[in-house]
């Protein structure tokens, strides 16, 4: 559980972490919160010879609520999310799962745009954000470009974000309707067994929006637009949670591991999903 | 003269037996002021560790070490040739075999020794391990004994001669090279010929898997050589120092004078830290061969994969009754898989420790068990994990074989244990394995139990929960788990139990200070049981001073007494009984003193809470403070000055502490997700020295208990790879996932004991383990459950509902 020598990098600015992203091209890593990155050099699974620190780098910290958007800085802790008052008021399923992952040592440590941009199937705001439709901004040399989350994540640790890009902002449009966010872990600390991220709209007692996201169910997290869309225009009735679940098994691809083989993930995938329909149609 | 306070008051003042008195230990951990292996700094030190084999089985055909020697920092790069000039290369085991200290030739698991690297820091240190290039020629992988016992592929070569023939082991005959020994207890005709008559028979086969103590601190050493004075001090997270004192000089050559050994703060054991590890004999060398201070510090992966596992017992069981449900035989088959070297830390004529306590607290006439110990692909071990000595598996056996009896009968389980218990008036008992029980009332604790918690209140309950769940009202059921365990512990009589050779007494010396305070110095060792504060109320009780003027000291071989140390919950019944005997030497100068001052005769004083008072005249009296004082600064015709005493204390039997568990569990059958809705503990463990620590062992009993039973495991897969060497996937539990413990007692002293005290240490991982996982199993039983094996965690226990069809 030694890393191997690294340089160190705290740059000021923006401008100077490009540079050294520049310069050493894949050689080089960006860590916000480090909670992720610095166990695996540890482990020696990551090989990071140059590493910056974007803990000086100012203007990632904010959470800014607006009308339509939700804007959080990169460097937005879950322990920030949790403890902020608007932000659980506009979107209270960030809260919701904030509050399951890790523990509170790490939510202190963990961020927003680490959690997001690592890429680790296992993370829970890949697919929160997925669900919720939220927009990525990455920084590189050619300046800013927008990513949507749900065209982010292309396999495990393989994202959209080209290696000299570093992520600065989640915007999130502003959620309505009811809410869930449901995980099965072994234990605190753990990545999900399975875990469902589902928001939706009723209208007159019928759903007539529904987005639902999965995560550590495939090398990415999954968003089942077909699972959405089996619930609109039903009362999410037996038939409609059927049809979702059904669905939402057609996407997702589990392995087997240590959580259980994948009959296992299947069964729980659809028991979690059911409950986080239920959750969010008696919350809407 | 004056005396102002009431005797009440002066019994609370002394801080004895029975009082729960506050950690004196706990000022120091809680500010980060501990002293840990880790926290030894030395001029100059060196640092080493280890490169380990990827592979479970191979042949090493090359060691190349230069590149490693290039990396600034690094000094030196030890492997088995040069080991082997020094006899070091191999070391022996705590159970009779001998154990590669780096890789001889061969690998036998994956993360074995194979070449330690000793540098100027760990940076350094990891560098150049990564820069070693060992090149290997995988061999077949056995992980599975019983396969091991049929294979053609021999795993140690040097355990079969050269015609081919195989040697006996340390422990008798062998008959396969895979086969380490095959030990049995009791009777084998009379146990087969009664279970083949009975009217009831019921038979299972468990897997009780290989699992880990996990200690959060992990294994390390500093090895320091002064080759000026030629004496070796070696700081270590050892459970007992002296014993590794002696192995040392034995296998070093170095004299055991010039070996000081001491073993400072420890953070948890549990039976990791009794074995001798590779990394201590490694340090060793390094440092007599750079001349500095060399420390080794195992990391959590290595700790996990590495150094002494537990379990990874395959039990076969057949228990007889009659229609009523009166047991008349037990029969127990093991296959014990060791991994690649047996290093059990068991007493040596025990190669399978107390396995043979699984009769359990019941009164069964006739059993029979047989072990056999097998060779595999898997790290070595097999240590008593917070048990003594292979007694967590002996209960587990015996408490899932009264459940599955009582299927067998279609019978309650509580009233299968009820009528089979071992009466009152029947102790001392001698069990049809050969132990004789001390003292119980098995009865007393069963019905207190089953009273508290509303046994057949929950019973209803549950048979309600079952009509719900067939209705489809809901897709949770309720387990009742029960678990009533007897423990053998206090190893124990020199006569039947030695380690190495070395007898398994315990001491206390006792050295009484002229202003009435004093040190204690004892042969065991503290790693958060708190012995600096229950052993200074044993003396309080005994010799009449405050336990807060008194201080104990563990650790140190060049001051503490010699002693076998802390494991098997054998400090309170051995170093405790020598702490109390030395007291009662203390004592007994103590009362010709006071009737020297007092004027009278030896017997005409008597011992009073903190003082002698003449014999009917409570108002003469000298205090222990003031014989103290005069001990050391009054002549006095025929007694020497001073007062001090020492105790080695051989106990007569072991001592057998019981109780009674039950917990109430949901199960979320969809899930497999588990709640403990209720963990009810009575503990009887006989006269109570401090009623808080007792609580707080218990408390911690029970969540290493919860761990094993609810997802603890090192598991392998067919490679011989460790698929669960973080905590990522190995679990410990945190307070998120423990329970609310309600615990209880009943006292049922020792009589062989001098304070009537039996241990507790272990008792609630005992007693626990079969305690969860019946509540699990119970669960299931309606809807035909026998037995299913540990770990229960959520996937195993969704495929126990799936196999029983209740998701269809």
């Amino acid at each position: 559980m030694i890393p191997a020598a690294f340089e160190y990098y705290r740059p000021k600015d923006m401008a100077g972490v490009l540079a050294v992203l520049e310069e050493h091209g894949d050689d080089a890593r960006v860590m916000a919160g480090g909670h992720s990155l610095i166990p695996m050099m540890k482990l020696r699974m990551a090989d990071v010879p140059h590493l910056i620190d974007l803990q000086d780098v100012g203007g990632m910290s904010d959470i800014e609520v607006g009308t339509d958007m939700i804007r959080l800085g990169a460097l937005v802790t879950q322990a920030d999310i949790i403890d902020h008052a608007e932000l659980s008021n506009a979107a209270p399923i960030l809260r919701e799962a904030a509050l399951q992952i890790a523990d509170p040592q790490v939510r202190y440590m963990g961020t927003v745009g680490g959690n997001v941009a690592n890429g680790d199937p296992g993370n829970d705001m890949p697919g929160l954000t997925q669900c919720l439709n939220a927009i990525f901004t990455v920084v590189g040399p050619n300046g800013e470009r927008d990513i949507p989350a749900r065209a982010f994540y292309e396999a495990a640790y393989v994202t959209a974000r080209e290696d000299e890009e570093v992520l600065t902002h989640v915007a999130i449009p502003m959620p309505n309707g009811g809410y869930a966010y449901e995980k099965q872990k072994r234990k605190i600390g753990d990545y999900a067994t399975a875990a469902a991220a589902v928001q939706i709209v009723k209208d007159g007692g019928i759903c007539v929006s529904a987005s639902i996201a999965m995560t550590n169910l495939s090398d990415t997290p999954v968003y089942s637009e077909a699972a959405g869309e089996a619930l609109l225009g039903t009362s999410v009735d037996a038939a409609a949670l059927d049809a979702s679940v059904a669905a939402m098994l057609g996407d997702i691809e589990p392995t087997e591991d240590n959580r259980g083989p994948v009959a296992f993930k299947n069964h729980v995938a659809g028991v979690i999903l059911r409950r986080a329909i239920l959750t969010a149609w008696s919350r809407a | 003269m004056k005396d102002e306070i009431t005797r009440e008051e002066r019994v609370d003042n002394l801080k004895g037996m029975g009082c729960s008195r506050k950690r004196v230990e706990d000022a120091r951990f809680t500010q980060g002021k501990g002293n840990y292996v880790d926290d030894i700094k030395l001029d100059g030190m060196l640092f080493g560790d280890f490169v380990r084999s990827p592979y479970a089985h191979a042949r090493i055909k090359s060691i190349d070490t230069a590149a490693a020697l290039e990396v600034p920092g690094v000094l030196a790069v030890l492997t088995a040739a040069d080991l082997e000039p020094l006899g070091l290369h191999w070391m022996p085991t705590l159970a009779g075999d001998k154990q590669m200290v780096l890789a001889d030739g061969k690998v036998l698991f994956q993360g074995q020794e194979v070449a330690y690297v000793v540098a100027e820091d760990r940076y350094a240190a990891a560098d150049g391990i990564e820069l070693v290039e060992v090149e290997y020629e995988e061999l077949p992988v056995i992980v599975n004994p019983f396969e091991s016992l049929k294979s053609d592929v021999v795993l140690r070569e040097d355990l079969v001669a050269e015609d081919g023939s195989i040697p006996d082991g340390a422990h008798g005959p062998r008959k396969h090279p895979n086969h380490i020994f095959t030990w049995d207890a009791g009777d084998k005709d009379p146990t087969e010929e009664v279970i083949a008559n009975a009217e009831v028979v019921a038979e299972e086969t468990m897997y009780y898997h290989r699992t880990h103590p996990c200690p959060l601190e992990t294994c390390g050493c500093v090895a320091s050589m002064d080759k000026v004075n030629g004496k070796l001090t070696l700081w270590g997270t050892f459970q007992a120092p002296h014993a590794i004192r002696t192995v040392v000089s034995l296998i070093s050559g170095i004299e055991e004078h010039n070996i000081r050994v001491i073993s400072p703060d420890i953070g948890g054991g549990f039976g990791n830290k009794v074995g001798a590890y590779p990394g201590y004999v490694c340090s060793v060398v390094a440092s007599i061969v750079t001349g500095k201070p060399v420390k080794w510090i195992e990391d959590r992966m290595d700790n996990l994969m590495t150094t002494a596992f537990a379990r990874d017992y395959h039990m076969t069981g057949k228990i007889s009754a009659t229609k009523e449900g009166k047991i008349t035989g037990l029969h127990c088959h093991v296959t014990a898989d060791h991994g690649g070297f047996d290093a059990c830390a068991d007493p040596t004529k025990f190669p399978a420790g107390f396995m043979n306590i699984c009769t359990g607290s019941y009164d069964i006439p006739t059993a029979y068990l047989e072990v056999e110990g097998v060779y595999t692909n898997k790290a070595p071990g097999g240590v008593s994990y917070r048990c003594s000595f292979r007694v967590t598996e002996a209960v587990y056996f015996i408490e899932r074989m009264i459940e599955v009896l009582a299927i067998e009968l279609n019978m309650d389980a509580a009233e299968l244990r009820r009528i089979n218990f071992i009466k009152k008036e029947q102790f001392p008992y001698t069990a049809a394995l050969g132990w004789e029980y001390d003292s119980g009332d098995y009865h007393t604790a069963w019905d207190k139990a089953l009273k508290t918690v509303g046994y057949d209140g929950l019973r209803t309950e549950q048979a309600q929960r079952v009509e719900d769940f067939k209705a489809g009202k809901t897709r949770k059921l309720m387990g009742i788990g029960l678990s009533f365990f007897t423990e053998i512990v206090g190893a124990g009589p020199v006569k039947n139990c030695d380690i190495l050779g070395l007898g398994m007494f315990d001491s206390c010396e006792i050295r009484i200070h002229p202003t009435g305070s004093a040190i204690a110095r004892l042969g065991t060792i503290s790693q958060g049981q708190g012995h600096a504060t229950t052993f200074a109320q044993i003396l309080a009780s005994e010799i009449g001073l405050p336990a807060d003027s008194i201080t104990i000291e563990e650790g140190d071989t060049d001051t503490a007494p010699y002693g076998l140390g802390t494991y098997g919950s054998r400090s309170t019944p051995v170093a405790g009984a020598a702490t109390a005997m030395a007291g009662r030497k203390i004592r007994a100068k103590a009362q010709m003193i006071a009737a020297y001052l007092l004027e009278v005769h030896d017997n005409d004083v008597e011992f009073d809470v903190d003082r002698f008072v003449v014999k009917g005249a409570p108002e003469k009296f000298k205090t222990m403070k003031e014989i103290a004082f005069a001990a050391y600064n009054q002549a006095i015709p025929g007694i020497e000055p001073g007062l001090e005493a020492v105790s080695y204390y051989d106990p007569p039997n072991m001592t057998y502490p019981f109780g009674a568990y039950v917990c109430v569990m949901d199960i979320d059958v969809d899930t497999g997700v588990t709640e403990i809705r209720r963990f009810y503990a009575l503990d009887d463990c006989g006269t109570r020295i401090n009623p808080m620590i007792i609580e707080g062992q218990v408390h911690g009993g029970l969540t290493e208990a919860l761990a094993v039973a609810l997802g603890q495991e090192i598991a392998y897969d067919d490679m011989g790879n460790v698929k669960t060497g973080t905590l990522m996937d190995f679990f410990l539990p945190t307070a998120w996932e423990v329970p609310n413990y309600e615990t209880d007692f009943t006292v049922t002293p020792s009589p062989h004991h001098p304070i009537g005290a039996k241990g507790v240490g272990e008792s609630p991982h005992v007693g626990g383990v079969p305690c969860f996982s019946n509540a699990v199993q119970d669960a299931f039983r309606p809807f035909g459950n026998r037995h299913t094996n540990m770990p229960h965690d959520h996937w195993r226990i969704w495929r126990t509902a799936n196999e029983l069809g209740l998701h269809d």
